[in-house]
């Protein structure tokens, strides 16, 4: 087995429940999260992403598969033997202790002696940038202050994976985007493996090494922001990756054409029958009339920096297309323009 | 900043109209206690009753007796006997309330929602019955011809039926059933403003079961835990019902003891001090409890 692997999920699979009322939140999900990771989990509401975490914690046992952790079997190592901490949405923090003793109660549990764990507390304490909070109590912090709390309580045993359900789904935006560098530099400085569960793609898209796409319980695919953004395995992923045109069209000659007749030239896989084209939409530059696919405005909206354009096709589909506000003079809703589209991807429809 | 006038005298409204409700409270709650009080310092009647005369012998025969004969003074074994039963007993009852409140306790708060309600009514049923009525009952179930004996010697495990009734075992069973519920009750509302998740997130820290109790979940339920303590233990201190008719005469506590003191013994000045004593030791555990659980809401 590979050494690097930190965490090898083998056709794992849960089913809440018995009988009429099961749910099979976990269909058979295969993935292998490498150490030193940043991995996240990213799926819609329902999906299985806590499920899954659940599972890695120790708090689920997986109905089918099994679970390594750095070559170890560990599908039914209960929790508190497993080298894995977890920061909670809801923060768990422990309401009758200081800061520093949440912090330390991870060591403490452990059985290490008094002087390291304040030593290690300390460290965590600095890491996290709260040294100066150690003896106030939880209720007495700001939500962002009680997050680096749950973060620091575990970090401090020094696990081999931390798992973060949602940590961030709490906080407001502006210090949610300082909490995604914070983590971010975390992750690098303490070189443990994250996995983070989230279903804001941005986030994902911005923060991790390596994402897992999820549905309904399975895993669509797995890869770099990058692969994920400009390489969607399928329309599901396309569309929950970034906002997404979708175009039917048909394969003929090597070619592409969609609905309105015209034809585009794209990299294809397969030679004939139908397809869906996946087409970003800042792909989609508009032009004057003849020049390229005829097109209307139907809805304009001004997004600082971007405009985006709704514009419908001769055929009644619809296309956003994503320009820059200062490079175009404005189009009204009415005009009669025409498109032109830079990047496609195929998916077999 | 000055408040307007308007609620100002809306508050000494509150006070005007409150003060025929305050008057009689004050009488109603404070005017037996000083008679008590006052009864505590006076002379013994000749057969009951007090002489108006100050005296420090209720107070004194308290702890001391004198020998009839030479007036030598003695502690008087007897009454601490009956002190440390009492304490002893309800402490006792606290503590078997304790554990077997905290299980029932946990089971209410994790049954679903709709189903609580059931649970809680169940336990408080007891509430709605006679006290006398109930004490009699378990009388019923522990008594040599009783509901136990007889199933254990149906069984064939005792071929004597066990002496429970007119034990301390027995004040001890029925007191433990008789305020039960009113261990259950705070340490259920404890439990149900517990947090579930931190139990993960000790479990996830390396804790063993055992460790989460100690160090998560007690110490997060304890101001129920002491409510529940302070309400078993005084009226158990103060219990007369219960060791009367299970205890049967000569295992009494302070109640049957001051009890005694106005009948049987015709020594009032005596049993009002008894009663000052425990109304004292009642009075400063409510202060022990409102500073402990004061200070638990200032840092968690
Ligand atoms: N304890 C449980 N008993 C029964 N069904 C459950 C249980 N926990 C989760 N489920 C079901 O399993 C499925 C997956 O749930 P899960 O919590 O893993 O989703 P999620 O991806 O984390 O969603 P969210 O983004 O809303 O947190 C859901 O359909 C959920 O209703
Ligand atoms: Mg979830």
């Amino acid at each position: 087995m590979n050494t690097n692997v930190a965490v090898d999920a083998q056709n794992v699979g849960k089913i809440y429940g018995i009988g009429n009322s099961a749910v099979t939140a976990l269909g058979d999900v295969s993935l292998s999260i490498q150490k030193g990771e940043f991995f996240t989990l990213l799926g819609p509401s329902g999906c299985g992403k806590t499920t899954l975490l659940r599972c890695i914690a120790g708090f689920e046992t997986p109905t089918s598969g099994a679970i390594h952790l750095s070559g170890r079997d560990i599908t039914h190592t209960p929790p508190n033997a497993r080298p894995v901490n977890t920061v909670f949405q809801s923060y768990a923090l422990f309401p009758h202790l200081t800061v520093a003793q949440n912090v330390g109660f991870g060591l403490k549990m452990l059985g290490k002696p008094a002087d390291e764990v304040t030593k290690s507390v300390a460290r965590v304490l600095a890491l996290v940038k709260l040294e100066e909070f150690a003896d106030r109590f939880p209720q007495q912090l700001s939500g962002g202050q009680q997050q680096r709390v749950a973060l620091a309580r575990a970090l401090a045993p020094e696990p081999e994976v931390l798992l973060l359900d949602e940590p961030l789904s709490a906080l407001d935006l502006k210090l949610r985007k300082e909490m995604q560098s914070e983590l971010k530099r975390l992750q690098t400085e303490t070189g443990i493996t994250f996995i983070f569960v989230t279903h804001d793609q941005e986030e994902a898209l911005t923060m991790s090494d390596r994402i897992g796409v999820m549905s309904r319980g399975a895993l669509l695919q797995v890869g770099t922001p990058h692969e994920i953004y400009e390489n969607p395995a399928d329309r599901f992923v396309a569309d929950f990756i970034g906002e997404t045109n979708f175009l039917e069209g048909t394969v003929a000659d090597g070619k592409v054409r969609i609905g309105t007749g015209d034809v585009l030239d794209v990299a294809l896989k397969v030679q004939t029958g139908a397809v869906t084209l996946a087409i970003r939409p800042e792909q989609v530059s508009i032009v004057p009339t003849g020049s390229g696919i005829a097109a209307k405005i139907t809805e304009t909206t001004y997004m600082g920096t971007d405009t985006h354009y709704t514009l419908a096709l001769d055929d009644g589909s619809d296309i956003v297309a994503r320009v820059q506000s200062n490079t175009t003079q404005a189009h009204k809703v009415g005009d009669a323009v025409a498109i032109r589209i830079g990047t496609v991807q195929v998916l077999q429809s | 900043m000055s408040k307007p006038s308007g609620q100002r005298s809306k508050g000494v409204n509150g006070w005007l109209l409150s003060t025929p409700a305050l008057v009689l409270l004050l009488l109603a709650a404070s005017g037996p206690l000083l008679i008590v009080a006052a009864y505590s310092v006076m002379e013994k009647g000749d057969y009951s009753g007090v002489r108006w005369v100050l005296s420090g012998e209720g107070w004194f025969r308290v702890l001391f007796e004198r020998d009839i004969f030479d007036q030598t003074v003695s502690l008087a074994d007897a009454n601490l006997s009956i002190f440390w039963r009492s304490v002893k007993l309800s402490i006792a009852t606290t503590l078997i309330t304790f554990f077997l409140g905290l299980p029932t306790a946990w089971f209410i708060a994790t049954r679903p929602a709709s189903s609580r309600a059931f649970w809680l009514f169940l336990i408080t049923i007891p509430f709605w019955t006679n006290l006398l009525i109930r004490t009699f009952a378990i009388m019923e179930v522990i008594r040599n011809q009783g509901i136990l004996n007889t199933a254990l010697m149906k069984s064939g495990l005792i071929s004597e039926p066990i002496q429970i009734l007119y034990t301390d075992t027995a004040v001890l069973i029925g007191m433990a059933y008789v305020y039960l519920p009113l261990m259950v009750l705070p340490l259920y509302a404890a439990v149900d403003r517990f947090d579930f998740k931190l139990i993960e997130a000790g479990y996830d820290l390396y804790a063993s079961r055992w460790q989460i109790l100690r160090r998560v979940i007690l110490p997060i339920i304890k101001p129920g835990i002491i409510a529940g303590s302070i309400l078993v233990f005084i009226p158990s201190l103060g219990a007369y019902v219960t060791p009367r008719v299970l205890g049967g005469g000569k295992n009494m506590m302070i109640g049957n003891f001051i009890e005694l003191q106005f009948g049987q013994g015709q020594n009032w000045p005596l049993g009002a001090a008894l009663s000052t004593v425990l109304l004292l030791v009642v009075l400063v555990s409510l202060v022990v409890y409102t500073r402990v659980s004061s200070r638990d809401n200032q840092d968690g």
